[in-house]
């Protein structure tokens, strides 16, 4: 590993302990040996194995549940339908009072995606388990489903969650989140060329190697061991705490090492089911996503429509940016709002422009739930944004990289949603972009800096 | 569920274990022999990360039936090391940062193995191919191709 000196060279302390250095992992002791314990390396005599019975539908109401066939097979234990759960209705960020509660831990009247939890069959074997659920007759009346933004935001589109009431989550500032920063009509008029291109994105799966799951062991005492590969353990107590009506101090949850998340185990989605199954049970309860419910059931990053409208004039500023961000957020809330909210702060990107307007939508359609990924809300947007500057810049024949020297922010420059920049070192990443991928620039670009025009 | 007795050496240990007919060689080295190395990442033979040595030969532990084990020696991370002493690869692995989450890793380091065993100086085209079976999600791979090649060359050095 290199650092180049010669970039703040004022501030710079060169007896740095860590910066630089190559250092060896923690944990890899363990992971070359095999012997780092994931929360599924771990094996309980007695243990019942939790199989999941989903909806195949899209959108659909449910009619009846006949369980008597899977009750009789051999090894069934027991199967937990919604009327078990004390409160069935939750959602992750209800928190942090992020509400409407919008989803259901076991599908009650409805089912609202293809792979929506319906009922909970626990056998005393994988086989039997998965026997027992394709056994569970469910009569549904399929319903017409909405499967992508804009056809979700069309006037006479079916209502995908009536909890929201509309295909859209309400902010206290009303159906967006919304930036407003100068005049962007003024900039548009102003600007030499204006350019509006739209960007789709699909939803994209995390793909951890090691899948969702949880192994609850009961202690006897009322009290239950939950060793869990969630990225989210409080999330995951105080959600399973409210879904259980169970005080923390019963919920004993131990993490650990995680098989790789990327996001993908931030949301709350086996250990409240396998807690109760443990204790309605009195035995270990094992639920552990397989590799097709990791790629269809555990929520993807979401799709996002992205329209980006620019006025740019012919001597490379940026003058004025409209955005519109669209969020799919499957059928249910999870970390969506949230997303799309990150994505509203996060335009115009790292570059100062006089006029900014941005409206971001988080939408529900009727597909899996998606979450957090990696960056989520930001990511994305910044791929359409990065595409939208070097089209701009080819409009007005200019060179890429130069185009984004003459609108990168620098320090003490205000940013769209009123947050002064500070430590940007954007012009300084950039200088050493060009010269480690030898991708020239003029000189004069060389001799800016963060902290003013120099 | 009828039994199936099977015996077979795991790591240079002899083991005898009563088996469900039908039950893969993972589930009983992990949930019966105690030797949580194979990861189950899939499940249906598409990762890698169950990746075990059998007779010489690479092999999926969750496509192996263990009825099918018996008189067999069997290989696994677990085991590798010996007394306390790394082998070369797992000692590259370190070096190289060629493991993040380290669930990949056990499969991978039997693929490399199986690999160093049969060709002890493999290009970096043979090593592309010999671990195309087994997915990483975290390094990106080329951290684990420059580990295994490292290893092969620390290997030759000391047989030099």
């Amino acid at each position: 590993m290199k650092l180049a000196k010669s970039y703040f060279a004022d501030q710079r302390k060169d007896d740095l302990k860590e910066l630089g250095q190559g250092l060896q992992r923690a944990d890899v002791p363990g992971h070359v040996t095999g012997k780092t314990t994931y929360f599924a390396d771990r094996h309980f005599p007695g243990t019942l194995y939790l199989k999941m019975v989903r909806s195949p539908h899209h959108h659909a109401r449910i009619r009846k549940v006949d369980l008597s066939e899977a009750e009789k097979h051999p090894g069934v234990h027991r199967i937990l339908t919604h009327k078990d759960i004390p409160h069935n209705l939750y959602t992750i960020l209800i928190l942090i009072q992020v509400g409407p509660e919008d989803e259901h831990v076991l599908a009650e009247d409805k089912v609202r995606w293809k792979g929506e939890a319906i009922v909970a069959v626990l056998a005393d074997s994988e086989r039997a388990a998965n026997e027992a659920a394709a056994k569970v007759k469910i009569d549904y009346e399929v319903l017409p489903a909405v499967l992508d933004i804009e056809s979700a935001l069309a006037p006479d589109a079916p209502i995908v969650n009536e909890h929201h009431g509309q295909n859209f989550y309400m902010y206290d500032s009303g159906p967006s989140r919304k930036v407003r920063f100068g005049d962007v009509e003024k900039g548009f008029a102003e600007a030499d060329h204006i350019l509006e291109q739209t960007y789709f994105s699909s939803p994209i799966e995390q793909a951890p190697m090691e899948t969702t799951g949880c192994i609850v062991v009961p202690e006897g005492n009322d009290r239950f061991t939950c060793y869990t590969n969630t990225q989210a353990m409080f999330f995951t107590l105080d959600n399973t705490s409210i879904i259980l009506q169970m005080p923390g101090h019963k919920l004993h949850m131990v993490g650990g090492t995680v098989g790789g998340g990327f996001g993908g185990k931030v949301d709350v989605t086996v250990e409240p089911i396998a807690i109760l199954a443990a204790k309605m049970t009195g035995r270990p309860v094992s639920f552990v996503y397989s590799r097709y419910e990791e790629m269809q059931i555990s929520s993807p990053r979401a799709a996002e429509k992205i329209v980006l409208k620019d006025g740019v004039m012919k001597d490379g500023r940026i003058v004025a940016r409209q955005v519109w961000g669209y969020t799919d957020a499957g059928a249910y809330s999870r970390h969506s709002p949230y997303g799309a909210q990150k994505g509203a702060a996060h335009y115009p990107g790292p570059y100062t422009i006089p006029n900014v307007w941005v409206d971001t939508w988080c939408v529900y359609t009727n597909r899996t739930p998606s979450s957090a990924m990696r960056g989520f809300g930001v990511t994305i947007a910044d791929f359409a944004l990065e595409v939208q500057m070097d089209k701009l810049a080819r409009l007005i024949g200019m060179d890429p990289l130069e185009f984004r020297f003459i609108n990168a922010y620098r320090d003490g420059d205000m940013k769209a949603h009123r947050q002064e920049t500070t430590g940007a070192a954007l012009i300084e990443c950039m200088q050493e972009a060009s010269r480690v991928a030898n991708w020239p620039v003029a000189e004069k670009y060389l001799k800016m800096s963060s902290y003013g025009e120099a | 569920m009828a039994k199936v007795p099977v015996q077979f050496t795991l790591n240079g240990e002899e083991k005898a274990e009563f088996v469900d007919a039908g039950a893969t060689l993972i589930k009983v080295l992990r949930d019966k022999l105690g030797d949580t190395s194979p990861k189950g990442g899939c499940n249906q033979g598409t990762c890698g990360s169950c990746s075990v040595i059998i007779d010489g030969e690479l092999r999926l532990s969750c496509l192996t039936l263990a009825e099918t084990c018996n008189g067999a020696d069997i290989l696994t991370t677990g085991g590798l090391a010996r007394d306390g002493v790394l082998h070369p690869l797992q000692r590259a692995f370190m070096d190289e940062f060629a493991a993040q989450c380290g669930f990949c890793t056990p499969g991978m380091i039997m693929a490399a193995k199986a690999l160093l065993d049969s060709n002890p100086k493999p290009t970096r085209e043979d090593v592309i191919d010999a671990l195309s079976g087994n997915i990483c999600r975290c390094t990106g791979y080329e951290p684990i191709i420059r580990a295994v090649l490292t290893a092969a060359r620390s290997n030759s050095q000391n047989a030099a």
